[in-house]
Order: C-alpha cells, then structure tokens, then sequence
C-alpha cells in the first residue's frame, strides 16, 4: 500500500478521536456478539435466558420471536404455525419497523461478523476488483426461494442458509455447516465484494421489506459540510443508498430512506463532518418533503 | 474490427433491449439455482431408517414444511435425546430427530417436546402419549434374537412402556430340543409408540429389535381386502351359506374318507336324493 494512502476514518479519529470514530462499531459488534452469547449460555453453562435460535426463540419463558423469513417461508409452504409462533413474527416485525428492517443484518445475524470480515481482510490485503452481478440478484433468489418452497412443499433455502445454518450450527452442534460458512468467507474475500449480503441473502431482502416503512433512519442534518471525502462510500456494504440523500439527488431530504441501508452506523462513525446521524424517519429535520420523490 | 466496433455502439434502442436480456440472464440463472436446490431438498426429503422423529410429528412429507428448525423441542426433552439435523446428514437440515438405540424416547406424560413446539410440526392434540407414533418396532433379525434362539431373555418385553400389549410372548414348540417351549416376542402396531426403548435395551451386540419409521415398518392391506371371519361376525353368520361340503371325483364305485382313505362304496338302497352340497342360490332357494 502507498504511503500517501490513507485507511477509510482516518480523518475521523483525528478529528474525534479513535473512540467516537468507532462508536457505532463498537456497539454493533457488541450487539451481534451479545445476541450471540444469550442463546450459547444456555446450552454453555445452563443458564436458559434465551431458548431456540434465531428461527424462532422463547426468552425469559415469555417472550416468543419468531424470525420473519421463516414465518413467509412457513405461509409459502402452506403452513400455519401456533398462535405463540404468529405472535413472535408480529413482535418482530413491529420491532424492525421500529428500528429499521436490515438492522436486522448489521446488528443480529451472525454471518454479518464472517462477510465484515471478508470485507475487512479484502481491504488490508488489497484485493480489488472481481466478481460484478446486480444487487437486484437477491430479490430474484427471495422470490425463488419462496416459489420453491410452494412447489416442492419443503423449505427449500433452509437446506443452505447460511444464517441458521451458522447460528443453528453454533448452539446445537455445527457438523459440516462451517462449510458453507467458509465459502461464504470466501466468496466475499476473493469473488466479489459485499457478495453474500448485498447480492445474494434473501432473508435480508425480507427485513428490507420491513425497512421500506421503518421509522429509525440515517439522517444527514449537515450535509452542506460533506468535504467529499469518500469515507462513507469506502465503509458502505450497500454504498448505492447514500448518494441520493447525500448529494439530493432530485432533491431528496437528508435522510437515507433506501429499505437496503442496514443502520449499521458506520458513515456516522467515519464522518469527520458529523454529516451523519441515527433520526427518526419523521420530525422536523427532514420536513414533508422526505418521503415525496419528485419529478425527474 | 469493425463489425465489431460496430456492435459495441449503444444504439437508442440499447436500452429498451438491456432490460428484457437481463430479466431474462437473472430469471435463468436464479431458476437454475432453485432448480438444483429443490432437486436436492427433494433427495433430502425421505427419513433414514434409524432417524425417529419425536411425538406427534405430522407425516414426513409435510413435516419438512412445517417444523420451523428452532430446536424447541431439543431443549425441553427432559432426557436430551433429541437431535437437530445437520447439513450433511440425509434429511432436511435443522429438523429433530433421535436415534432410539442411542437414546430412545422416555415417553413423558405431559409431553413437553411437544408443548415447546412453535409450529403444527408436532401435533399439539395429542396428549396421550401412549397414542403416539414416532415409529414402529420390528424383530428384524430371528437368527440372533435370543428368544428366537430358545433363551428367556425377554428384556424388549419387559422395558416396553406399553407392557403386554405393544410386545407380547408367544409361546411355540422349540423343535432343536422337543421339549422346550420359545417365548417369541410379537410386536402389535396397535399399541407400538416407537420409542425404542427395546432397541435400546437389547442385549445383543447389534439389536435384532429394531425401531423404524412407520412407511418402513407397516404394511398395509389392499382396500379391497375382506376378512372372512371378521365379516362373518359382522354378519352374525356365514354369508354364502351352506359351506359347500368337499366332493371328490371318483373312480365308479370307490369313496373316499379322510383318514380311512380310499374305499369301495358299500352297496345301498337306491333311492332319489336330493342334490347336496350346493350353495342355496343354486338349489332355487334365496341368499
């Protein structure tokens, strides 16, 4: 790497020290691992905080979740689960309409932690270029994972999910799921950039579909002090949903409204402008206009 | 060169041509991925012979459908014998499962597998688990069943949850010694659960009592099929009345007995007989 270059959040730990130039990262680390641990605890050391996985949960003896994907993925299959299991995927949905849908894949789903540090490694080493498919490509394989299951009447993506095979694996015994986790690992390192979760994951297409409505955003109060450092763009996993809001595009608001922005936080974290910032969808900052696209 | 120059100028049609090509290469493409992964579902879809699903699982074909792989039920078997399947395993991934000669089902009273079951993968109306059937008991192997072998090892018998009525002794001549008698143990689909705890406890190296998936284990009568003797005590009575007494064709003047043999028919009176023998419709009389 030359000497001039400088890594993506350079000037923001300059700026606002290393600290508040990870806040963001921190946290969501802390959350993905976190969520983690509450369901391994149980099965580590006994402690039933939390039992199931991510498929569907029971925690505390009272609070049932149920994952969205699998719940339209049961309805696909013509199966109508217990009330208890409906309960949880409308607990769920309410939630991520709360706190954005895709949040889901930053803040919870473990393969988020394998892809980032595809990413991460992928950027150290220097590997450019690969692999190039629209990003469209994952709502193509949600609709076929669904029309399969409808047809074969088995839950046909359940076979290679990466999601609940990693997790599944994890608490209750992995065998050879760690398989499809490495070449998910490195799919995303050699073959293309953000390729599993930006390309290809259909559950994270049905959080998105939540995220259309969902009401906690980026915001992008001070976009006027945008000193084109590209930083954000270097940090994005869904880097197409910044621009609109950023450079207003039509005459967007500040505010990124793309259902595949994942609140992940990491334009706030590496902004040495302070553009950026976690709003609510409504409220005075972005105005009436946020949500009107207006003519070309 | 330059035809191909030529070919690579977007013409101002380019665009309106880009958009049914690429729905066309996605469409392709993501249905031939659907394509091999329905295929390999499909091949995942039948149960290995030793995998027993817990009680009140719904028939396989729609389990797989239904069972949403939290592993609920894992965790709240008292006796922690379930198991949730992994990729590499013959069926759908993420299903539970035990293996009976492993750890076979306890068979709890209050069933909590299925108490803990988010979905109708297990059938939360069953709540007797003496009417559960995860499976079905077969004495597969006569030549190394020590009971078959004329020892009094009966341990399948005994262990059974559902005692004397899913497994029962049946007592038969031991033909080595002549004078003996062989305890067979009989399995009754009627009250068989599958647990497995036979399975479990059979004391040979390889069990020659063996647990496994009803489709494998049952048989099943043709529709059409009818048993006499059950329809004619439905009936309260034979239906094609009278039984058609045996006759034989013989030589002019010969009879023949069972036991005696053959015989000269003793000479007697001749005189008008009726024909007998016959069912009533053919002697005029009504069924």
């Amino acid at each position: 790497m030359s000497a001039g270059f400088l890594r993506p959040g350079a000037e923001a730990i300059a700026e606002k020290g290393w600290l508040l130039a990870h806040k963001w990262l921190i946290l969501r680390r802390a959350s993905q691992i976190g969520i983690l641990l509450l369901f391994l605890v149980g099965p580590w050391f006994k402690w039933w905080i939390v039992k199931g996985n991510l498929n569907y949960s029971y925690t505390l003896d009272f609070l049932p979740l149920t994952d969205a994907f699998q719940f339209v993925q049961l309805l696909a299959a013509r199966q109508i689960p217990e009330t208890i299991a409906i309960i949880g995927a409308g607990l769920v949905v309410l939630f991520y309409w709360l706190v954005g849908g895709r949040t889901y894949c930053s803040w919870v789903c473990p393969v988020n932690l394998v892809t980032d540090l595809a990413n991460w490694l992928r950027a150290r080493l220097g590997l450019k270029g690969g692999a190039h498919l629209s990003r469209q490509t994952r709502y193509w394989i949600f609709g076929m994972a669904l029309v399969a299951t409808a047809l074969s009447g088995t839950l046909v993506w359940e076979m290679v999910n990466p999601v609940t095979l990693l997790q599944r694996g994890l608490i209750f015994g992995m065998g050879f799921a760690w398989t499809v986790i490495l070449a998910v690992f490195l799919f995303d390192l050699f073959v293309m950039r953000h390729g599993w979760c930006g390309h290809f994951c259909p559950v994270g297409v049905c959080y998105s579909l939540i995220g259309k409505f969902s009401l906690l955003r980026v915001k992008l109060p001070a976009r006027e002090a945008c000193n084109d450092c590209m930083d954000c763009f270097a940090v994005c996993p869904e880097q197409q949903v910044i621009r609109p809001a950023l450079k207003a595009i039509n005459g967007r608001a500040p505010i990124i409204l793309d259902e595949n922005c994942t609140n992940c936080g990491r334009c706030i974290d590496v902004c040495s402008k302070n553009v950026f910032r976690f709003g609510a969808r409504i409220g005075a900052a972005t105005g009436a206009g946020a949500v009107a696209p207006l003519p070309k | 060169m330059d035809n191909e120059n030529k070919l690579r100028v977007k013409g101002p049609g380019s665009a309106r041509r880009q958009f049914p090509a690429d729905t066309a290469r996605m469409a392709c493409g993501v249905g031939l991925l659907g394509l091999g992964l329905s295929l390999y579902a499909r091949h995942a879809k039948a149960l290995p012979p030793a995998a027993i699903r817990p009680p009140g699982a719904i028939p396989e074909a729609e389990f797989s459908a239904a069972c949403i792989r939290c592993g609920m039920c894992v965790r709240d078997c008292p006796f922690d014998i379930l198991l949730l399947a992994k990729p590499e395993e013959p069926m759908s991934t993420g299903t539970p499962y035990f293996v009976a000669r492993q750890a076979p089902c306890e068979m709890c009273e209050d069933i909590p597998c299925i108490k803990a079951c988010p979905t109708n993968a297990l059938d939360h109306s069953l709540t007797d688990i003496t009417k559960s059937k995860m499976g079905l008991a077969v004495l597969v192997d006569q030549e190394t069943c020590l009971n078959f072998l004329g020892l009094r090892c009966d341990i399948c018998y005994r262990v059974c949850p559902v005692l004397d009525k899913a497994i029962t002794l049946d007592p038969q001549n031991n033909l080595r010694t002549g004078k003996h008698t062989l305890f067979i143990p009989v399995v009754h689909s009627e009250h068989c659960t599958g647990c497995g705890l036979c399975e479990k406890a059979c004391p040979t190296e390889i069990a020659a009592i063996k647990v496994f998936p009803l489709y494998l284990a049952k048989g099943q009568l043709s529709a059409h099929y009818r048993l006499g003797w059950v329809e004619k005590e439905k009936a309260g009575g034979s239906l094609v009345a009278p039984d058609v007494e045996h006759q034989y064709n013989m030589p002019e003047g010969m009879q023949y007995e069972h036991g005696k043999g053959l015989s000269a028919v003793p000479p007697a009176p001749i005189s008008p007989v009726e024909p007998v023998g016959l069912p009533k419709a053919f002697q005029g009389g009504k069924l």
